[in-house]
């Protein structure tokens, strides 16, 4: 049996499928609950109940909601180009999906095992840009035009600053794979050794920049309604919408995977003496998840100008500048090589 | 080399799954949904009047600049990975090229910010 998945095509084949219905389907089931815990948590910072009508606590809302999406008319907007204007939705989710194809859940339990991992999420999400200007420009209309401007403007000018942060941590570790960084940040002080530590400015920075690399509030301009209604998806209705949505819903979580394996060590137990494991990942997860939407209920929205003012003034020149204080530290092995995790056998 | 490859065929399948699912969920909407569209309907959203002009316009030249400058930090951040990868084995002579490609970059950068290329206003 275990020949047939090892040595046959077939098999291996199958073997591959399986793996990957294992990432997609918790996935999208979890997807549906942290859908709405971002809804109760919202609510239970305004003193509202949220969702409590389908299913116990309003514990089936979002599957309530999905089945109302799948018999919904799609409207194609007069003059809008229909091949893009499906197209768009769809690369919003496929690459949002793909990108978890390299991310370890525990020490070997990876789909794809590559040593370019951290450069390839970081390619993939850059190509979610398309699916927002593309839906925009398909719908033919003007609010989603200047809203699928505005999203994109603002999406790749956070991503120089997430590159200049990943680069940091490339320093310190010497790898781009996930399960090295992760090894990289074993030590014997348990969460003490995470480079959470010697990387906390970027830490920050990273969280921010992910609000505004995923559109997330303060950030989500792009759909700010008192001025651009809901930004590129004002035209689009049914499962197109939906898909724009899971495929937002699915960066935001693995913004919280990033998080969590570059900064708090991934499966790596906090308290040295337990034992490490996928259970670890899915709390630094959550918990991360659980501030994304702590900041969407408690912050106010920011202005555009503020905003692009931040991203290129504030965060690039700090960066920046993190890549070369980082690349002195580990060169010379300062701070008893903290920032040269090879040099300390990690 | 075939070994290497072999590590990108999950991704490539899990390409195709993921477009598999997108596809499922549209084509679901169009075999269960009723359609029935009607001039009202279809029109494109405005408020309150009827949308008197083609919506693909002209367009604000600061994105373009954006963009152009994105260009640019993106590409220097694509010459450093393979520096920060191969660090530990970096000489000196490499590490402090590196230092003087970034400086040079610094200046170029001091020099946008001067003309204005990151205002908004």
């Amino acid at each position: 049996m275990i020949e047939f998945f090892t040595t046959t095509t077939l098999g291996q084949g199958l073997l591959i499928i399986g793996q990957i219905l294992l990432i997609i389907v918790p996935l999208l089931v979890a997807l549906a609950f942290l859908m709405l815990a971002d809804r109760k948590i919202w609510a239970a910072v305004q003193l509202r109940k949220g969702p409590n009508v389908v299913g116990a606590f309003g514990l089936l809302q979002s599957f309530a909601d999905f089945i109302k999406y799948i018999v919904k008319e799609i409207v194609y907007p007069a003059g809008a180009d229909k091949v893009v204007f499906l197209l768009a939705p769809m690369i919003s989710l496929v690459m949002a999906l793909i990108a978890w194809a390299v991310i370890p859940f525990n020490d070997g339990w990876v789909l794809s095992d590559i040593n370019v991992a951290i450069l390839y999420v970081f390619a993939v999400s850059s190509l979610e840009v398309y699916g927002v200007i593309m839906g925009g420009w398909a719908s033919n209309s003007k609010y989603p035009f200047l809203g699928s401007l505005r999203s994109a403007a603002q999406m790749i000018s956070y991503e120089v600053s997430i590159g200049l942060i990943i680069i940091g941590i490339i320093l310190s570790t010497g790898s781009m794979n996930f399960g090295d960084i992760v090894r990289a940040q074993d030590g014997d002080y348990g969460l003490f050794s995470w480079y959470w530590l010697p990387h906390f400015p970027m830490l920050i920075l990273f969280f921010t920049s992910a609000l505004a690399e995923t559109n997330r509030p303060p950030f989500d301009l792009p759909e700010a309604e008192s001025e651009l209604v809901a930004g590129y998806q004002v035209e689009y209705s049914s499962t197109p919408f939906l898909l724009f949505m899971i495929g937002e819903l699915v960066a935001v979580v693995l913004m919280c995977a990033l998080v969590s394996l570059l900064f708090f060590g991934g499966w790596l137990s906090p308290i040295p003496g337990l034992p490490d494991g996928i259970l670890w990942m899915v709390i630094k997860m959550l918990l991360a998840f659980f501030v994304f939407a702590l900041i969407k209920a408690i912050t106010p929205r920011y202005r555009y100008d503020q905003l692009m003012r931040v991203g290129w003034k504030v965060f690039l020149p700090m960066s920046l500048a993190w890549v070369v204080l980082v690349a002195f530290l580990a060169k010379f092995e300062l701070f008893g090589g903290a920032y040269a995790r090879w040099a300390i056998g990690g | 080399m075939e070994e290497m490859l072999r590590e990108y065929l999950p991704i490539l399948v899990f390409l195709a799954v993921a477009i598999a699912i997108g596809l499922v969920l549209i084509l679901a909407a169009v075999v269960l949904a009723v359609r029935n569209p009607d001039p009202e309907k279809v029109s494109a959203y405005e408020c309150g009047f009827n949308a008197f002009d083609d919506a693909r316009m002209k367009f604000d030249v600061r994105f373009y600049l954006v963009s152009i400058l994105f260009i640019i930090f993106d590409l220097e951040i694509a010459f450093l990975f393979p520096w920060a990868v191969g660090f530990k084995d970096v000489s000196m002579v490499g590490f402090w090229s590196m230092m003087v490609f970034l400086a040079v970059l610094t200046v170029g950068f001091a020099y946008e910010w001067k003309k204005g290329a990151l205002e908004w206003e």
